[in-house]
Parts: structure tokens; C-alpha cells; sequence
């Protein structure tokens, strides 16, 4: 079947099925087991290696569609969790684009900051919202158990959609070893 | 080439911003009424199977996960255990006494009998099969729905792993095979609460998004209200049909914690659920929760 299938297709294709499995890991397991009083999140640091591997587009395709999921699957608000993703998937995906991290920590680094923009970013949509935001010590601790227990198993995660997405990766993504300029081409090209 | 690359990238990020902004508004505004809510119904109504599937292929994880944690909590929470063993024996031989004076009382005014126990109220056991992935959202989907006789505003009752037993929420909504349970600790939840004597009553509400605290907002705590007294769902207390409490009378929340300022007036309750919110595998819905069905 897959012998049918581009190259494209295979990748979107294998995209969905890792956010279908992604969402439902989540919401029926990952999120039922409490350690140190927190629960970790799978979500932000599936979407974050998306983006590192693929790139800001794909990135923030992906988010939206695991978002929309997400939200589909656990009965919230349609819409807040894509809006988080897929800001979070572009936002990886930029990072690999412009600077190209290769430190083995960028996982971790990234997967934490995911968690950290999902989880403020919901939180101040729901508060924009008018849902409530239930700021406390204790919630704030358990921001911090979770960002901990989060950059703990993005190692994993990420080595795992790595594994996941290798056979139909495209061989060169889009990406710059250069720094960001204003977002303009350089003088060379313009001749 | 490259200009190309720039202007897809924005415009797919425009595009899904767009997406998003009008998904949150159509979602929103409408509720679970709506279309954007009938769809997430009808995908909830496929995909609960699936979850619960998932969910039961996954327990032994669950269970492995939970097993590490309370052998390292259990230590620490025996010598608990044992006093509170110690002080409901006592409890019990006196509420044995009381019993019985009290259905002497009861027949001698000719006084309905209120059920005691949830049976009364046609409960439907499901199991839980999916929580919320947000950290701000309280609240689990179970695997009951219609089907089973579910519906909205449906109080929630639940025993965790360890020994609390009491309310835990409420059913916010329902498909055919599954239903969304809001717990207590939702920033939405408000539930009619008292002492188990009376004497105290108040609003119970959650605080600060901590699964173990819940506040008592009473115009004034009575002095029989002190640290480790029982709080109870307080029922209905209007006589007109349209106020009706969702929640039956007396049925176990938790137990007062900890008194702010006591004494003054702004005295604030504590209470800790006798459930852990988190570690909650069964529920029971009460089906018939109207004082005047189960008489």
C-alpha cells in the first residue's frame, strides 16, 4: 500500500497517525499517572519535535491538526489548544531553520519551553475568555513539577518521532546556518 | 524561490491563525449546543470506544505508575490511618446509639426516611476513561452516556484508590456512550454545602486550582466548626421546585483542613476532599438525585 503512496502522502500519512496515537496516550494514560504531584504532558514535546525535525510549516500544520484533536478528544474549548500548537510547532520549526541547534540538550531546552508557552498561553486565552484562571501557589508548583517531568522525557519523545519520521522524512528541509537578518534576502541575491 | 517559501510559510500561519481564532469563537460562543459542539459529540460518540479501549490496553501502566507512588506516600500516611481508625470506632459506637434515637424520633413524628446511601439515588457505575490534557480544566470522561441514562447536571460520586469516598462533580455533558464529568476542583464548580451537624453552611468552591483544597464560603462559621469536621452537600433548602439543588442532601465531600483568621470575619474554611480528584478510576452517577424521586 505504501508503495502507492509519494513521498508527501506517506509523511502526512504517518503525521496523523502519530497525533491520533499522541492524543490518545495522552488523555486515557499519561495524564491519569501523578508523579511528585504533577502529570506530565506528551503533547507540547510531540508537537515541539515535529517542528525540529520538519520545519516551521509542517510544524504548525501539525499543531493545529493535534490541537484540534486534543481539544476533540478531551472535550474543551475547539481551538485553544490549536492556536497554542501550532505556534508552538512553528516556533520550533523556526528555531531549526535559523539556527539549526545540534546540542543534545535542544530536546530538553525545547520541549520545556513548549510546555511553558502551551501551558500560559491556554491559560491566558481561558482567562481572555472569561473561564477563570485558578492562580495559586499550589498550581504554580505543579507548572514547575510538570516543566521538570517534561524535559525528563522529551529525550525520549524526541528520539522516538525522530525514529518515527526518518523513513519518510524529506532529505533537506528548508533550514539557514546563517542568523536571522530583518527577514530580508542578502544583498548578494538582490543583483 | 525563496521569496515563494516566505510568503507559503505566512500564509499558512495566517491562515491557521485564522482557523483557530474562528474555531474558539464558533466553540465558544455556542457551547456544547451548537454546531462546532454537536460535531465534537458526534466525533466523542466514535472515538469513546476507542478511548476506552485504549484506556483499559493501558491500565497495568497506570496501575505500575501508581503502585511506585503510593508505596512511597503509604509510609508516611499509616500513622494517619490508625487514628483515624481509632476515632471513627469511637464515632461509630456513638452514631449506633444516635441511629437508633433517631428512628425512635422519626416514628414517633411520622417522618419520611432519607435514604443514607447512594443506592437510593439509581447510581451507574462507569469507569474513567480520559481526563483533560489541561492543566486549568478540571475535568474526566467517563464511559457512560444516553445510553446508560446519563445526563447533564447528574451529580458525581467516587471512591479513589485509597479510602476517601464522597462527591467528587458533576456531569457537564454527555453523548451516547460517553459523558464529561466537571470535578470539584473546576474554577466553574460551586456546590451547597454544610456541616454534618448544620449548623455551618455556606458555598463550597475550589481555590487556586489545588486538587486538595476547596474553601467554605459561610457568612459565619458556628463554633461546633473546627479542624476535621466533616462537610456534606447541603440539598435543597428552598421550597420552590426551580431552586432545587442539583446534589441530594448529605452526601460526603470532605473534612475541614485548616481555618483562616479564625474567629474574625473574613474566617475562611478549608476543606480536603475525602477523593482524591486525581486518583479517581471508578465513579458512580447519580441518576435519581432529586430529593422527591427517591421518597
Amino acid at each position: 500500500m505504501t508503495g502507492l503512496l509519494s513521498m508527501e502522502q506517506r509523511l502526512v500519512l504517518r503525521l496523523s497517525l502519530i497525533a491520533i496515537a499522541a492524543v490518545l496516550i495522552q488523555v486515557t494514560a499519561v495524564s491519569q499517572i501523578t508523579i511528585f504531584r504533577a502529570t506530565a504532558d506528551v503533547l507540547p514535546l510531540v508537537c515541539a519535535a515535529v517542528g525540529l525535525l520538519l520545519g516551521s510549516t509542517s510544524g504548525a500544520m501539525f499543531g493545529f491538526g493535534l490541537g484540534l484533536l486534543t481539544d476533540t478528544a478531551s472535550y474543551e474549548t475547539v481551538g485553544l489548544s490549536s492556536l497554542a500548537y501550532l505556534g508552538v510547532g512553528f516556533a520550533a520549526g523556526r528555531m531549526r531553520e535559523l539556527r539549526d541547534p545540534q546540542a543534545p540538550s535542544t530536546p530538553m531546552v525545547a520541549g520545556a519551553a513548549a510546555t511553558l508557552v502551551v501551558i500560559a498561553a491556554t491559560g491566558i486565552m481561558r482567562f481572555l475568555l472569561g473561564m477563570g484562571l485558578p492562580l495559586s501557589p499550589a498550581l504554580l508548583r505543579e507548572v514547575a513539577s510538570t516543566l521538570v517531568l517534561n524535559a525528563l522525557i522529551s529525550l525520549p519523545v524526541f528520539g522516538l518521532i525522530r525514529r518515527l519520521l526518518a523513513p519518510v522524512s524529506p532529505d533537506d528541509p528548508p533550514r539557514r546556518r546563517r542568523s536571522y537578518t530583518t527577514g530580508g534576502l542578502s544583498p548578494l541575491t538582490r543583483v | 524561490m525563496y521569496d515563494k517559501t516566505i510568503r507559503r510559510r505566512r500564509a499558512v500561519l495566517v491562515l491557521l491563525v485564522a482557523a483557530s481564532l474562528i474555531l474558539i469563537t464558533a466553540s465558544f460562543g455556542s457551547g456544547n449546543s451548537g454546531p462546532v459542539g454537536a460535531v465534537q459529540r458526534g466525533i466523542g460518540t466514535v472515538i469513546s470506544p476507542i478511548q476506552d479501549g485504549v484506556s483499559r490496553a493501558l491500565s497495568p501502566i497506570r496501575d505500575l505508575f501508581g503502585w511506585i507512588g503510593d508505596s512511597v506516600t503509604a509510609t508516611g500516611q499509616l500513622d494517619d490511618a490508625k487514628k483515624d481508625r481509632d476515632r471513627w470506632q469511637a464515632a461509630a459506637v456513638a452514631a449506633q446509639a444516635d441511629t437508633r434515637r433517631v428512628k425512635e424520633l422519626e416514628k414517633l413524628l411520622e417522618l419520611r426516611d432519607t435514604p443514607t446511601n447512594v443506592e437510593a439515588y439509581a447510581p451507574v457505575t462507569g469507569r474513567v476513561t480520559g481526563r483533560s490534557t489541561s492543566l486549568w480544566n478540571s475535568q474526566i470522561i467517563i464511559n457512560k452516556g444516553t445510553d446508560d441514562g446519563v445526563r447533564p447536571d447528574m451529580p458525581v460520586v467516587a471512591a479513589d484508590t485509597g479510602d476517601g469516598a464522597g462527591l467528587v462533580g458533576k456531569v457537564s455533558s454527555a453523548t451516547g456512550g460517553s459523558a464529561v464529568v466537571t470535578l470539584l476542583t473546576n474554577s466553574a464548580m460551586s456546590v451547597g454545602a454544610k456541616t454534618l451537624d448544620g449548623k455551618t453552611s455556606g458555598d463550597l468552591k475550589p481555590r487556586g486550582g489545588d486538587p486538595q483544597d476547596l474553601v467554605l464560603s459561610s457568612a459565619k462559621l458556628a463554633p461546633s466548626a473546627a479542624v476535621g469536621t466533616i462537610i456534606v452537600t447541603a440539598g435543597t433548602v428552598s421550597r420552590r421546585a426551580d431552586l432545587a439543588s442539583l446534589y441530594p442532601s448529605d452526601l460526603p465531600i470532605g473534612r475541614i483542613s485548616k481555618i483562616d483568621d479564625p474567629g474574625s470575619e473574613t474566617e475562611l474554611a478549608h476543606v480536603r476532599p475525602f477523593v482524591k480528584l486525581r486518583d479517581i478510576e471508578y465513579i458512580q452517577v447519580l441518576t435519581r438525585p432529586t430529593a422527591e424521586a427517591v421518597r
